[in-house]
């Protein structure tokens, strides 16, 4: 009965991102162009190298489309929905719900996570793919583990998202300190640069935090750079943050209701 | 009547507290820079120790001025805000503490805003709740339907919210907030903003939905037409205190003492611009031969002033005015009475 309720919720978030579509096509577009400077400028350094960070240049180019086709997937910038209901205080509305404050905002991000999984990255793929031909994947392992990959790497991207909105329990500047935040997560998550292309001491470490789970990870699935044991492996850490990321935000629900200050009458 | 067979009070609060903390914020350039350094804070009493309950099947208004603290009161009675200090409790649960268990059995409607999804249309929010409150399939159809012909909701049932007129979605909060058969439902200021037409029919739905299924109401409005067509109860809250619990019209006997008596003289009674002089009354309007005259309960009946006037001047015609309930809220308001 409650998983019902929370597909329902979801059902709704995909139903209302169909009223942008105008929005959507503008956004494909940026993507597109985005993908295509990336693509050259990886085109470019590969002149002089056949391998950097074990990525050849098709891989690489791949790379470039796929987490570019990401990017909507698991809303790397500006969302802000939820500090939008604190700030203006309509989250009245859904505390005084007798539902998980999380999974109600958890459900709604899958929803509309799907939507732009349809609408936005395969569309993106498809501009990548004509214009400079991609590496697919060739086993229906790796659909399978992209499918499970892609789903924890939306809960980690939304425990992140959701921790910055919910500061805004605290603080009238969330978007002040989410902006900040972001750009720490741009870097982190691997969409300047693969994160194989650190120096090896740095490589390590950004590997092993939550954000490779956002986008390296699920862009190594899809190019089967990890495989097997690895695979497992890295679906494995991804799991393992998706988890404790969304118990600490459980756990920063708990404390902001209990201190709630709604603003407004 | 056996003393354990008193009606137990679904709402009961007693001496109820809401202080916020707000930062103070500087002004300018270095302004900001203090503000982010130092942290000063300012407190603002919203709500400074009330008492009052409210039982099964009651349909209590409240009034009061802006930021009197109606509305901080009903959000701690949800259970979205967390008292300062005193004592809340509804179905015997402390709403804070039980948010989810009390959500169940409750409806709240904020006038200002909605719980509605913007972006789709109506049925799809109002179907959600079905499964938010798990009401079953049957009693839902059932409730719907009744709230369609009520609110006549059909005519925008599949339209999106944010194209809805102001009247349109507040019909469409209402029945957002009905259809799980809450006992009670707080509705802070439910006719905010909509014409004469939509708030008759929202009065009449909001009286059917208290005398037909008992649901248990408590508004707030600055509409005193609201309470006096409504309600048989009415709490005055004012700098977070409340000052009047009570009938509507046992609030005239106490804050109305003042009424007026108009008399029309006879022709060439007195001269135009001359008062009259009238013990325990005062001349507060006058109008050619048309006086009004002001007199407290206090100090006179008014068969008595009448006697008096009748006695001293010839009178062709006269009528005694009780204040507007408007007239006296204001005054409380003010603080005049
Ligand atoms: N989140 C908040 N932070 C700080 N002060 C607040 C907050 N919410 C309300 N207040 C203050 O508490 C007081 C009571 O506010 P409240 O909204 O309860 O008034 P109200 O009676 O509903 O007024 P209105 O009729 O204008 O809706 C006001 O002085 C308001 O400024
Ligand atoms: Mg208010």
């Amino acid at each position: 009965m409650s998983t019902r309720l929370y597909w329902e919720i979801g059902k709704r978030a995909f139903q209302r991102q169909l009223a942008y579509r105008t929005a959507n096509l503008a956004g494909l577009f940026t993507n597109a162009c985005f993908g295509y400077l990336r693509g050259s400028v990886f085109i470019a350094l590969y002149q002089t190298e056949r391998s950097i960070g074990g990525y050849d240049v098709s891989a690489a180019v791949t790379f470039t489309w796929v987490t570019q086709a990401l990017i909507m997937v698991v809303f790397l910038w500006g969302w802000w929905d939820v500090e939008e209901t604190i700030r203006t205080g309509d989250v009245v509305s859904d505390l005084a719900k007798p539902f998980s404050y999380l999974g109600f905002w958890l459900a709604r991000d899958y929803g509309r996570a799907l939507y732009h999984l349809l609408f936005r990255c395969c569309p993106i793929l498809l501009i990548g793919e004509v214009m400079f031909g991609l590496r697919w994947p060739t086993s229906p392992v790796t659909w399978a583990a992209l499918a499970l990959s892609l789903t924890l790497a939306v809960a980690i991207s939304f425990a992140w998202r959701f921790t910055l909105n919910l500061t805004a329990f605290w603080t009238t500047d969330a978007r002040g300190i989410g902006g900040l935040a972001s750009i720490l997560s741009t870097l982190l998550c691997g969409l300047l640069v693969p994160l194989p292309y650190f120096p090896d001491t740095v490589r390590r470490v950004v590997e092993a935090l939550p954000f490779a789970g956002i986008l390296q990870i699920p862009a190594d699935v899809f190019l089967e750079r990890v495989t097997g044991a690895g695979l497992l492996l890295a679906l494995g850490q991804q799991a393992l943050w998706a988890g404790v990321m969304l118990g600490a935000t459980q756990l920063l629900v708990m404390a902001a209701t209990r201190r709630v200050v709604v603003q407004g009458g | 009547m056996q003393p354990g067979d008193e009606p137990v009070p679904l709402i009961e609060v007693d001496e109820l507290e809401k202080t916020f903390r707000v930062a103070r914020h500087h002004q300018g350039f270095f302004g900001a820079f203090r503000n982010l350094v130092s942290r000063e804070y300012r407190e603002v009493r919203a709500v400074g120790g009330i008492t009052f309950a409210i039982e099964a099947g009651e349909m209590v208004g409240c009034i009061g001025p802006n930021g009197a603290g109606k509305s901080t009161t009903i959000k701690m009675l949800t259970g979205i805000l967390v008292p300062s200090a005193g004592r809340v409790e509804v179905f015997g649960m402390v709403p804070h503490r039980r948010r989810t268990d009390v959500a169940r059995r409750i409806g709240v409607v904020f006038g200002q805003r909605t719980q509605l999804w913007w972006d789709l249309p109506l049925v799809e929010s109002l179907d959600l709740l079905r499964y938010i409150y798990r009401v079953p399939e049957s009693r839902f159809r059932e409730n719907l339907d009744q709230f369609r012909a009520l609110l006549d909701l059909d005519p925008f049932l599949n339209t999106p919210v944010r194209q809805l007129s102001l009247g349109q979605r507040m019909r469409g909060d209402l029945a957002a907030a009905l259809l799980h058969d809450p006992e009670i439902v707080y509705l802070d200021e439910p006719t905010i903003g909509l014409d004469v037409v939509a708030k008759h029919r929202i009065r009449d739905f909001l009286r059917r939905i208290n005398r037909e299924r008992g649901v248990t109401i408590l508004l707030t409005t600055h509409d005193m037409i609201d309470i006096e067509q409504l309600c048989s109860r009415l709490l005055i809250i004012d700098h977070g205190k409340l000052l009047y619990d009570g009938g509507l019209e046992k609030i005239r006997g106490r804050f109305g003492t003042e009424r007026t008596l108009v008399v029309d003289l006879a022709e060439g009674e007195v001269e135009d611009s001359a008062p009259l002089a009238v013990l325990y009354a005062r001349e507060v309007r006058a109008d050619g031969p048309r006086r009004w005259l002001r007199f407290s309960r206090d100090d006179t009946t008014a068969a008595d002033l009448i006697a008096t006037v009748a006695s001293r001047y010839r009178l062709r015609d006269l009528s005694i005015e009780e204040p507007e309930i408007e007239a006296i809220i204001r005054r409380i308001y003010e603080g005049n009475w």
